[in-house]
């Protein structure tokens, strides 16, 4: 019988073979038809996975473990009991996140046909999306965590790719461009070498990296009797121990758990099996860091904005960085088995959240305003996870890609009816435009300058001529700079409304979509403070109470400065709505943000919806993540949440309320006040983080590699090695004297030689004669 | 023992078309080139034979030959070749390097064709000897004779300053090996004979008995820093990397692909061949000083990398990181991590020798090695690019490509090690970040920016022949990336017995974990879903 | 075996002064001509001792020998005077301590 789940692979499969279509005729085939192909090759699989879904449901939400049709293994060494296949897992958790990145992802791919319009590269912006979304699907889809690495870094090359997707662009802008990619997946390199450890140490501690093996879901069934039949032959070598056979990693901690007093041994160590989950989860918590762009290595998310708006939206909001919330919800078993570093997680993430929050406000450019946020978001679910509540976590990932999704879009709409304004009177030249220039530090990674000509002249042989940039006048416009906009509710209607939508979900205004998943989150900290009397949870809720009112400020000013108000400059004056195939993804997103919170609405209101289920998530997710807290709705606590992002909206419509907002010097009015004036000039400064690590990262690491480059290697190892060299020719030089070239030098040495052997030939004889006489 | 001809046909076939290119006409110059490729595949083509007709279950030596060679007095010299799991992929990336090599040099080589591709033909018969030699001398001759036809290639085809890097190359080297013919004849003499399967068996059967087949300990452990020492120059290991750069600067695109692709993993080779099975106790003794060795000169190739304005001198440095992972992984004694380091040299071949052929393309076009010359080239070159891309991350070790498939296992291995452990395995991983640091640097100045060169914009296109040895490349990388089964299956009956060999060395081999036996499974019914 | 005529000493004496005239020959003699064949006075030397003991032993090997060096000496003379005059060919001297290329 022909089992649907087999169909897993081909959500794999299709991407990539609409990515090869497009990679091989993309410049044939025309805009439209690359566009539908690339559309199309994420559609059907969001098709697949509701699939997935309704199969789920109809066989027990069982997981189920399939392999490929082809690549009937990866890595494998027989003998070093190492085993590790190329195989999908199909169960509630996985399914969900596809169903995000193939619905969201289809919808952006949607918008993007219309965005990336005109584009020099435009099938190859469609090529890489979709490469993305196969490799999100591996990460999401694998069994094990090496093919999730796999697909882990196969994200992190395409938001490397499309981040530089713009490479080229003049002034410094494609070097700029091509920096920020860098600086995203060396970032993110810093995050998966915790991930690798934390890998290494689960193979080593369970023998596999499977989560569960073939098999096992029947074992947990509640009333199959175990019978020691799975007991075969144990392979063993010296180091290598596979403790459990047949059993995944999570199966195996959870019952080491249960039993407790576990020794893990590593060499000549007896670990405690604590500890050493203690260990795996912070080396996996740096993984999750970089990845979903958490202190200390959030750094990449705000310069990834370089890239074109929709992988803003798809990449940087909705799916990728959200790959590390999704790794501690698959592994709740381990985080939950060590406490430790549920406290490292909760505070990690608390403090993103705010700080990030905080960041955001002082920001002038719309779509770092919306990194800043994302970066707070992701804080929050974090925190979420560090309290155990994961399904948590997992709605505020769900409704996170709806809403924020949603803004960057929108506010891609916006930067689009700007610049066509831009264009439209670019003969009038413009009114007080604030140049790209005022964003500070955008180049932090830039660790020379390109346009340095004078420095590198012509290398032997070869010419190097500059190419003279043609001659600009025009001050630089900036479509994405805040200050140039204003007014645009009027020129953009559909726009403004579903931005105002996303702001509304994202502020956590009832009843939209972002309320449900924030109360949820700040009832399981609050629980989790009051309940178990953790301080980080105190610490994390007042931490996160915070980031909710920041967020709720920077958002209603972004809605003041962005579309309310007059127009401030003439690109803003005659902004156009942006077409249709643009828009219609936003309305359904705007759709999902308004009504997403359905999905998991508190069981207190059971009564009230009448045959609509609460909790459809949670109880959705339990049949996958293990542990699933009982978070009860708090009517006080949801009012205080309420009452704080209103208070926040009200004082950001009050600072900001005015027809044109900006001073006169065309600076936010909280630079007018004294008081307020310290604290935006620190948020616009993003609070020095990227000086920071260039002082204690960057610079000393060229510092170090200069140094070890010139004076250590070509210095002392090289002149080291020439010197014993040097000494051979030194020796050479003084024996070279005793080659006179006479003929007669050569005879006295040659009769010495001659004598001396004679005599020690002759010497014992000559003693004999003596003695003899 | 019946002799098999096959692997000396493999080994002899490139000295015929050494003999071919000798008796050519002048007057028919323009073959030479065909006639070399020509070898060079059939050579390729003999080579997958061998590996069609190789029994991957068998842990010892398939197709031998033996011939008794020489003998004087205690000494017994015999012309023993063979394959196992440890020679046989690396026969293979011989056999597949060097039709790259001599692709790329089709329109490069202008001068004295007939010399150059003799001496690449010398040169591919020598490095299979030293993959298929059984006997320590042949061994040693081989191993000699590779280094002949590169001191010329550079010497004569190589850049400005090619005679100083060639000499430095020879006798950088020769020290090396001249320690280790010293070794070879004490070890011919003490043993009575060069036969390496015989001499093991002697070694190996004194462990079985708990004694050591050697005097003493000390003798052993000069025996074994002898090999290690031309073994290290020759990979390079740190500090004895120093000849690489400037070999590396000044050789031929040709040269330095054979160089990097094939001929540091003679070095790495013989770590695995001789250094471990021969002298076990020694072995296990130095293993964590060695991997300390190879773990600086990982961070220390990476970070010097990247300061690194010439862009051959960046990939040069490169290889002693990546070579750094191959020894961290031999010295790891552990089955997973000598799979790994055996894949790895084949992955370091293909991606580094990749590295080489497109930075020759690069050179042949702008005539600079010099990493500010270059800038925007994507926006020039878009295939030449995207295929450069796909060689850039498997060097970079991004999962689904091959580096990632050797590292990841090299490092699993190392972490698991009995004489290594946990730390040298964090150590060597944050040479994985650092390769995206130095590689991205390379790769950002080279193809990322805009134009800023007007040179750069009339680049003279990519050449037939050199998309097809990128391509070849790139599926390369693919395949050993996303289907590393087979090429393990391959190796691992080999590597897992020398892996087991030097591990009963150890002195205290740590119980295995797995004493916990299949009992409690009965428990996993407890793990409900708690809610 | 002793022999009757003139005793064993007389011979070796005499070789010893010929050897010694012929060392010095080559050591202070500056022409090639002179130096060659102070060393075949050597060569002589030495023939003369062999002969001397091979009668004084009874024992032909010696006189076996004497040919011998007499072969070897015909020999280097052949090839020796070749190069001399090879040498004067261009040098237009066969001093030898003009003959100094060989200096360090």
């Amino acid at each position: 019988m022909f089992n649907f789940a087999t169909l897993v692979p081909w959500m794999v499969f299709l991407p990539l073979i609409g990515m090869g279509i497009n990679l091989v005729y993309g410049k044939r085939l025309g805009e439209r038809n690359v566009g539908l192909i690339a559309s199309a090759a994420v559609g059907i699989p969001f098709l697949i996975a509701v699939g997935l879904g309704m199969w789920l449901a109809q066989n027990n939400f069982a997981a189920a473990l399939i392999n490929p049709p082809i690549l009937d293994g990866w890595i494998s060494i027989p003998s070093a009991a190492l085993e590790i296949p190329w195989q999908f897992r199909v169960d509630t958790l996985s399914v969900t996140m596809m169903l995000v990145i193939t619905g969201v992802g289809f919808l952006i791919h949607v918008y993007s046909i219309g965005y990336m319009h005109g584009d020099a590269r435009y099938p190859r912006f469609f090529v890489y999306l979709n490469l993305f979304v196969a490799f999100m699907l591996i990460l999401v889809s694998a069994n094990n965590f090496l093919m999730m690495f796999v697909g882990w870094e196969g994200v992190g090359l395409c938001s490397f790719l499309l981040i530089g997707f713009w490479f080229d662009r003049k002034k410094g802008e494609g070097w700029r461009n091509s920096n920020a990619a860098r600086k995203a997946f060396i970032v993110n390199r810093v995050g998966d070498f915790g991930f690798m450890l934390a890998i290494f140490l689960t193979f080593w501690t369970f023998g596999t990296l499977d989560y569960s093996k073939p098999g096992e879901a029947a074992l947990r069934a509640p009333d199959t009797t175990i019978t020691d039949s799975v007991s075969g032959q144990i392979t063993t070598s010296a180091v290598v121990v596979k403790p459990i056979p047949g059993v995944g990693v999570f199966g195996m901690a959870q019952q080491w758990l249960n039993e407790g007093g576990h020794k893990v041994r590593f060499g000549s160590w007896d670990v405690s099996f604590t500890v050493v989950l203690t260990l795996i989860t912070l080396f996996m918590l740096l993984g999750v860091t970089g990845k979903s762009a958490q202190l200390p290595l959030m750094t990449w998310l705000p310069d990834a904005m370089a890239g074109p708006t929709p992988v803003s939206a798809l990449i940087h909001a909705a799916t990728m960085v959200t790959a590390g919330i999704y790794l501690i919800t698959r592994s709740n078993v381990f985080f939950h088995g060590s406490p430790f570093t549920s406290g490292v997680v909760t505070l990690v993430g608390a403090l993103t959240a705010a700080y990030a929050g905080f960041i955001a406000i002082g920001q002038w450019d719309i779509k770092k305003v919306l990194a800043y946020s994302t970066v707070s978001q992701l804080g929050f679910m974090v925190a979420a996870a560090g309290v155990g509540a994961y399904t948590v976590a997992f709605f505020h990932l769900v409704t996170h890609a709806f809403f924020k999704g949603l803004l960057f879009l929108s506010a891609g709409s916006v930067i689009h009816g700007v610049e066509h304004g831009n264009h439209a009177v670019s003969a009038h030249g413009d009114v007080g435009a604030h140049g790209s220039t005022h964003s500070t530090h955008d180049d932090h990674f830039t660790l020379d300058e390109s346009t340095d000509v004078a420095a590198h002249g012509s290398t032997h042989g070869a010419t190097n001529t500059p190419i003279a940039e043609e001659a600009d006048h025009e001050a630089p416009f900036d479509a994405q700079d805040m200050r140039n906009m204003g007014g645009l509710r009027t020129k953009m209607p559909t726009t403004f409304w579903v931005y105002l939508i996303g702001t509304l979900a994202l502020a956590g205004i009832f009843p939209f979509a972002g309320f449900w998943s924030k109360d949820d989150i700040l009832a399981a900290t609050f629980q989790a403070a009051l309940g178990d009397g953790q301080i980080v949870a105190y610490l994390a809720f007042g931490l996160l109470l915070l980031a909710a009112f920041f967020t709720a400020f920077y958002m209603w000013r972004q809605i003041r400065l962005v579309f309310l108000g007059k127009p401030r400059t003439v690109a803003a004056d005659h902004a156009v709505e942006s077409a249709p195939v643009m828009l219609w993804p936003l309305i359904i997103l705007a759709a999902l943000a308004a009504v997403g919170g359905a999905l998991n609405l508190p069981t207190a209101f059971e009564s009230v919806l009448g045959g609509f289920k609460p909790e459809i998530l949670s109880n959705w997710l339990a049949h996958s993540v293990t542990f699933v807290p009982e978070v009860s709705f708090n009517i006080v606590l949801a009012i205080t949440a309420l009452g704080v992002a209103v208070g926040a909206i009200l004082i950001a419509n009050y600072v900001y309320g005015r027809a044109n907002p900006l001073t006169k010097k065309g600076d936010d009015p909280l630079m007018a006040r004294t008081e307020t004036r310290r604290i935006f000039e620190l948020s616009n400064a993003k609070l020095f983080h990227d000086e920071i690590y260039d002082v204690t990262v960057v610079q000393p690491f060229i510092r170090a590699s200069d140094t070890l480059a010139g004076p250590i290697d070509r210095g002392i190892i090289d002149r080291g090695f020439l010197g014993i060299g040097g000494l051979v020719r030194g020796i050479a030089y003084r024996l070279r004297g005793l080659q006179t070239g006479y003929v007669r030098t050569y005879t006295v040495t040659m009769l010495v030689g001659v004598l001396i052997v004679l005599f020690v030939i002759l010497y014992p004889l000559l003693r004999q004669l003596a003695g003899g006489q | 023992m019946k002799n098999d001809l096959l692997v000396t046909s493999v080994l002899f076939m490139p000295l015929v078309g050494m003999i071919a290119l000798m008796l050519w006409p002048n007057a028919r110059a323009a073959q030479f080139k065909w006639i070399a490729l020509g070898t060079s595949i059939i050579t390729f083509g003999l080579s997958l034979v061998l590996l069609a007709t190789f029994d991957t279950r068998v842990a010892g030596l398939q197709h031998e030959h033996l011939y008794q060679w020489l003998a004087f007095g205690n000494f017994k010299i015999s012309y023993y070749v063979a394959v196992d799991g440890l020679s046989i992929w690396l026969i293979l990336l011989t056999t597949v390097i060097m039709p790259l090599a001599i692709l790329f040099s089709l329109e490069s080589i202008k001068t004295r064709v007939r010399l150059y591709y003799i001496f690449l033909m010398v040169i591919e018969f020598a490095m299979l000897g030293v993959f298929v030699a059984q006997d320590l001398f042949l061994f040693y001759i081989f191993w000699e004779i590779s280094l002949v036809p590169m001191y010329f290639l550079i010497g004569i085809w190589g850049a400005e300053n090619r005679v100083f890097a060639a000499v430095k190359f020879f006798i950088y080297t020769m020290v090396g090996s001249l320690l280790m013919l010293l070794a070879i004849l004490w070890l011919g003499n003490h043993f009575g004979t060069f036969n390496v399967r015989d001499i093991l068996a002697q070694v190996q059967a004194a462990a079985a008995t708990t004694t050591s087949a050697y005097p003493s300990g000390t003798v052993e452990a000069a025996l074994f820093l002898a090999f290690f020492l031309a073994f290290a120059i020759k990979v390079p290991i740190w500090p004895f990397h120093s000849w690489l750069p400037d070999a590396h600067v000044q050789a031929p695109t040709a040269g330095s692909v054979i160089l990097a692709g094939v001929m540091l993993k003679l070095g790495t080779y013989g770590l695995i061949r001789f250094c471990i099975p021969l002298f076990p106790h020694a072995a296990v003794t130095f293993a964590p000083w060695i991997a300390i060795l190879a773990v600086i000169g990982i961070l220390y190739g990476a970070w010097v990398s990247y300061a690194q304005t010439d862009v051959k001198k960046l990939v040069a440095y490169s290889s002693i990181s990546h070579l750094g992972f191959v020894v961290l992984g031999i010295f790891s004694l552990t089955s997973a991590g000598i799979n790994g380091a055996v894949l790895q040299m084949v992955n370091h071949g293909i991606s580094t020798g990749g590295l080489f052929l497109l930075v020759g393309m690069l050179y042949e076009r702008r005539h600079t090695k010099a990493m500010d010359a270059f800038g925007g080239i994507w926006k020039v070159m878009p295939l030449f690019s995207a295929l450069s891309l796909v060689i850039f991350l498997s060097s970079v070790g991004l999962p689904g490509l091959n580096g990632f498939v050797g590292e990841f296992t090299i490092l699993l291995g190392t972490f698991g090690s009995p004489v290594l452990g946990g730390i040298f395995a964090a150590f060597a991983t944050v040479g994985v970040i650092l390769a995206a640091v130095y590689l991205l640097q390379l790769w950002n100045h080279i193809f990322m920016g805009n134009v800023k060169w007007q040179e750069n914009l009339h680049l003279p296109p990519i050449r037939w022949n050199e998309y097809a040895a990128l391509t070849v490349v790139v599926i390369l990388a693919l395949i050993i990336g996303l289907y590393p089964k087979p090429f393990f299956g391959a190796m691992d009956a080999t590597n897992g017995s020398i892996s087991a060999q030097a591990q009963r060395y150890i002195a205290e081999p740590p119980p295995p974990i797995a004493a916990v036996p299949a009992v409690p499974v009965a428990v996993v019914q407890e793990q409900e879903v708690t809610r | 075996m002793p022999t009757p005529g003139i005793p064993i000493e007389y011979f070796v004496v005499l070789s010893a002064v010929l050897f010694v005239m012929g060392v010095l020959g080559v050591l202070v003699r500056r022409n090639a001509i002179m130096i060659f064949m102070s060393v075949e006075l050597m060569l002589n030397a030495a023939n003369l001792a062999l002969v001397a003991f091979s009668r004084q032993w009874g024992d032909v090997g010696g006189q076996l020998f004497v040919f011998f060096v007499m072969t070897v000496a015909a020999a280097e003379v052949a090839v020796g005077l070749a190069l001399i005059v090879a040498i004067f060919k261009a040098k237009k001297s066969i001093d030898i301590d003009e003959l100094i290329s060989m200096q360090g």
